[in-house]
């Protein structure tokens, strides 16, 4: 009984999330196929012809999981701490506190969202590549799933908590650009960490980026900076404490209730 | 069977405002209940700790049998709550938000759009069900969070001022409607600052102030409580200018408004008829006559200030 009645609210949440981005689309899925364009002349058309090969691959081919991966962490996290901030702004939460949801199905029905608009935004990025790209191959299509899927997972839910912590709207930016742009940029999308100097090497395996990045590089092209198992569990990692921790945050109300 | 019991409720809020002192409060099933007091007596906290938006402090909250602490599913799905602010996203069209509302109760999509038709019909608002909340007027929303607030089809209606800022027509329709809902069982209470509403609609009241509740009865037993009542007279003019200047009332407290109307105090034990013995004896009619204050709002007042008044001697 309580199953069922938790279903039907995570998937009315799913269905609004959905709603939401679906029909304001021209601000959320138009907007990463240009940016991935861009980075696919300018990166791979006219500097990666001067570069040759990377990973064993030609440059263009390289970047391709990579950029696909951008879009997915860049959109995952915009999409549930802007709707999720919007919710709270508008006190339209409410809605959601005052009848019996739980945490869990509040963050399941948000990630739910978060992770549609990043399939959806993937299947784009990738549509864009073929455009750029002869041939793309997939070489574990398993991990390459699930490492999406994971990471989509990860982000919305770092999205979350961001919202819930935030009180005005610049607060849902400063993350983006003082913390996932940095990671983004330096987690291996477009080099090859084995090109960085011995110190350097350790040191960028502190970003979780580059496990993910690598993780879904291997399931493109079966290559891969580090170890695929443990990257995965890396991943599996970060979700599990995330997690923990906007269960905590919805529990206790924080940001949400007086 | 209570509909809602309330033991030693307290709220402290960060700041260290204590807007609720410890009350205790009961409401019957079927009961058509009033809160009143003034801005910042603590009326929206108790109502945040019931629906769950604010955290209590200390004290117990009951729900047709279910406990806050140790059963909140239950307690949440009994209550449908109106609240004071519009709290819908703008954005959405008026049967997506109701649905919606709806799903997160468990209700399936299927039989939420079935009684979506029903409740937005009875609230006409069936016709703008396509709309985005953001187009319709301020009535129109008003009636959107009632229907949001039935379609999970609950046990206890909370509403927060629900007819401010409506005009007089909606708001009587808006009456006929909660009166019409009330008949079917549902409990309903209600906050307002129009005591002409909960005087129409209620027949159990509380007021609360300063975090305490400082009266709580029948609003007949509230308004037996009335001592004396000022009447106003409209008097028709006749060959004298100043009907009031000439007019003689004995026994009466009364004064003149103006040339034509006068003020009478009239106590219970008096009665009406000596006023308009005298008035025909002196061959002066009366056009019309009403009472000056609202009579639940003078008893609101004197009560609010005789509530204050150890307080303001203290400090």
């Amino acid at each position: 009984m309580t199953s069922s009645i938790s279903y039907i609210a995570l998937k009315t949440i799913w269905i609004k999330e959905c709603t939401r981005f679906l029909r304001i689309w021209v601000q959320t899925l138009v907007p990463p196929a240009i940016t991935m364009t861009l980075y696919f002349v300018i990166f791979g058309s006219i500097v990666g012809e001067r570069i040759g090969e990377m990973g064993g691959r030609p440059y263009m081919e390289f970047i391709v999981p990579g950029l696909i991966m951008m879009s997915v962490i860049t959109n995952s996290y915009s999409n549930v701490a802007s709707s999720f901030f919007s919710a709270k702004f508008q006190r339209n939460i409410e809605e959601m506190l005052v009848a019996p949801v739980s945490p869990a199905v509040i963050i399941g029905g948000y990630v739910g969202g978060g992770l549609a608009r990043a399939l959806i935004v993937a299947v784009i990025v990738t549509c864009v590549s073929f455009l750029f790209v002869d041939n793309v191959s997939i070489h574990n299509l398993l991990i390459l799933v699930l490492t999406v899927i994971l990471t989509s997972t990860l982000f919305s839910l770092g999205g979350l908590i961001n919202a819930v912590h935030a009180k005005t709207f610049d607060d849902i930016s400063i993350v983006p650009t003082f913390v996932l742009t940095p990671l983004t940029y330096l987690g291996g999308v477009f080099f090859s960490i084995q090109l960085l100097p011995g110190i350097w090497q350790t040191v960028a395996q502190a970003n979780p980026v580059l496990y993910m990045v690598n993780a879904f590089r291997y399931g493109f092209l079966g290559v891969s900076d580090v170890n695929v198992a443990v990257a995965l569990t890396v991943i599996i990692g970060f979700n599990v404490v995330l997690f923990v921790t906007a269960y905590t945050l919805l529990k206790r109300g924080a940001g949400i209730r007086s | 069977m209570k509909a809602l019991s309330i033991r030693g409720l307290k709220k402290t809020y960060k700041g260290g405002h204590v807007a609720l002192k410890g009350i205790d409060l009961d409401v019957e099933e079927g009961d058509f209940f009033a809160l009143l007091g003034p801005n910042g007596a603590g009326k929206s906290t108790t109502i945040g700790i019931i629906s769950s938006l604010v955290n209590k402090t200390e004290g117990q909250v009951n729900v047709f049998g279910f406990d806050l602490d140790t059963q909140l599913s239950d307690l949440k799905r009994q209550i449908g709550l109106v609240p004071q602010e519009f709290n819908f996203n703008q954005f959405e069209t008026v049967q997506q938000i109701v649905v919606n509302q709806a799903g997160y109760y468990g209700v399936p999509r299927e039989v939420a759009k079935q009684r979506s038709e029903k409740y937005l019909k009875q609230l006409s608002l069936w016709d703008k069900r396509n709309s985005p909340a953001r187009m319709l007027s301020g009535g129109m929303k008003r009636r959107l969070m009632i229907a949001r607030a039935l379609l999970h089809e609950p046990k206890l209606l909370i509403l927060d001022e629900p007819t401010a800022g409506v005009d007089i027509e909606l708001r009587r329709s808006m009456w006929d409607y909660l009166e019409a809902i009330n008949k079917q069982g549902i409990t309903i209470i209600l906050t307002t600052h129009y005591l002409e509403e909960a005087e129409t609609l209620c027949r159990n009241i509380a007021i609360i102030d300063q975090g305490t509740i400082i009266e709580n009865t029948s609003i007949k037993r509230l308004l037996a409580t009335l001592n004396m009542e000022t009447f106003v007279f409209d008097l028709a003019p006749n060959d004298v200018d100043d009907v009031a200047q000439s007019l003689q009332l004995e026994g009466f407290n009364w004064r003149a408004v103006d040339g034509h109307t006068i003020e009478v105090d009239v106590e219970k034990s008096q009665g009406l008829n000596r006023v308009f013995e005298q008035l025909s004896q002196q061959k002066i009619t009366v056009l019309s006559m009403r009472n000056k204050a609202n009579r639940l709002e003078e008893l609101f007042v004197n009560l609010v200030e005789k509530g204050r008044q150890p307080a303001a001697a203290g400090a």
